[in-house]
């Protein structure tokens, strides 16, 4: 009877190599991926025009389609919330719940090996690469806080624990799983060449937006400003693009920074009242929280900095709500010492 | 078979491919979904996961800034 693994699948390398390592056992694996909302995707970056060279695929379908394994992708948006306002084992260096996070995929992960008669999960962990998530010590914390328990196999770092029970049952040879530790890449570059794996996502540790400083600091200024730890789809897209402008704290400005962003803000010029200059090229901007319209002026002056008429004495500016109803405002645009650092978020 | 229609407009990937996935979850064989997109990125994630999870492209075009992609369901298991 041929066994059947699923792999978490992040589209870096070492879940790349977990799974070739655990298909050469005459395992049938097949891939998930879960969006948390907070995943760094090449297509976010690609929203920026200047960005638009990089390639534009989704790293996790590239690795399974490397792999020839079908891979699920699963929305877990609103659980995920939960995990990233009350993480139990606290955040890392920013809003990162990395124990949290990675003992939520492998619970979520369990409950789909269940419903699909699957044996086991393998994951690309290696002991020690991580700060929070992958060490000797909370290795061990993700198997009995997710319920998985010995049903979970990292094939990178399995001969530096114990003895899972597809390894115990014969299901896949210990012998031939790999002793990796650490924060150093040399052993899976390695083996990714002796897999004849060239092209492959750079493992930088930044696939989630939450272990980044700025983006961090723009969630918890959301936060602040709404008086709740909340956040919709719409909310944690938007922290991602264009200039975050706070000169009140009931509302915020997101101005476009190139043609890319303002093409994307556009599609949110129903939900947010905007702000478009109309007499010289410059960006959009969305205006986000309790604002009222005799607030135009003062959110379009500063607008107007960012136009190409930043110096002119007036700039025409157009106001929509979110109706869709116009009007025109002119403006002197702020002078450059008006604005103030900490309006920055 | 019947054709059936979807708005992925403003989501950004993997969205567009997630709600293509449940949506063709629902489906039979032989029906045919046309995904209207925003998301450039689409152009290369969902015929790659056409490919993995055997489902067909039949046609993709670009229209006034969108992405119009028209997909065959596959067999499945």
């Amino acid at each position: 009877m041929q066994r059947k693994a699923v792999a978490l699948i992040s589209g870096g390398l070492d879940s790349l190599l977990a799974v070739r390592i655990i298909q050469e056992q005459d395992i049938h694996v097949e891939g998930i991926n879960f969006f948390t909302g907070f995943c760094v995707e090449g297509h976010t970056h690609a929203i920026r025009k200047k960005d638009q060279k990089k390639p534009k695929r989704n790293n996790a379908l590239w690795a399974a389609e490397q792999l020839g394994i079908k891979l699920h992708i699963v929305d877990i948006v609103e659980e995920y919330k939960q995990v990233v306002f009350n993480p139990r084992y606290g955040y890392g260096a920013n809003l990162n719940p990395c124990l949290d996070c990675k003992i939520f995929m492998v619970k979520k992960a369990k409950e789909w090996m269940e419903a699909h008669g699957f044996d086991f999960i393998i994951t690309g962990e290696v002991v020690g690469q991580r700060p929070k998530s992958q060490r000797k010590d909370t290795m061990p914390i993700v198997q009995r806080d997710s319920g998985i328990g010995d049903r979970l196999l990292r094939p990178l770092c399995a001969k530096n624990l114990p003895p899972t029970l597809p390894e115990r049952e014969g299901w896949v040879d210990r012998e031939k799983l790999y002793d990796f530790s650490g924060r150093t890449r040399k052993p899976q570059m390695a083996l990714a060449k002796q897999f004849g794996f060239e092209d492959y996502a750079q493992p930088a540790g930044g696939c989630c937006f939450l272990t980044d400083e700025q983006y961090s600091v723009k969630l918890q200024d959301l936060w602040k400003a709404r008086g709740s730890r909340q956040y919709e789809m719409d909310d944690i897209m938007l922290l991602k693009v264009g200039r975050h402008i706070r000169s009140r704290p009931e509302y915020k400005l997101i101005i476009s920074r190139e043609e890319g962003e303002g093409k994307f803000l556009q599609g949110y010029r129903k939900l947010y009242p905007s702000l478009k200059t109309v007499s010289h090229p410059g960006p959009l901007c969305l205006i986000d929280g309790d604002f009222a319209e005799e607030q135009i002026e003062e959110a379009a002056r500063i607008v107007a900095r960012y136009s190409q008429g930043k110096n002119a004495p007036e700039v025409e500016l157009e106001y929509r709500d979110t109706e869709g109803n116009t009007r025109l405002v002119t403006v002197t645009p702020l002078a450059p010492h008006e604005l103030k650092k900490e309006w920055v978020v | 078979m019947s054709r059936h229609l979807l708005d992925c407009r403003r989501l950004l990937c993997p969205m567009p491919v997630i709600r293509i996935q449940d949506r063709i979850a629902e489906l039979e064989p032989g029906d045919e979904l046309e995904a209207i997109c925003t998301d450039p990125g689409v152009m290369q994630d969902i015929p790659a996961w056409c490919r993995i999870n055997g489902h067909q492209v039949l046609e993709t075009r670009e229209e006034d800034d969108e992405y119009i992609l028209l997909l065959r369901v596959g067999e499945g298991e």
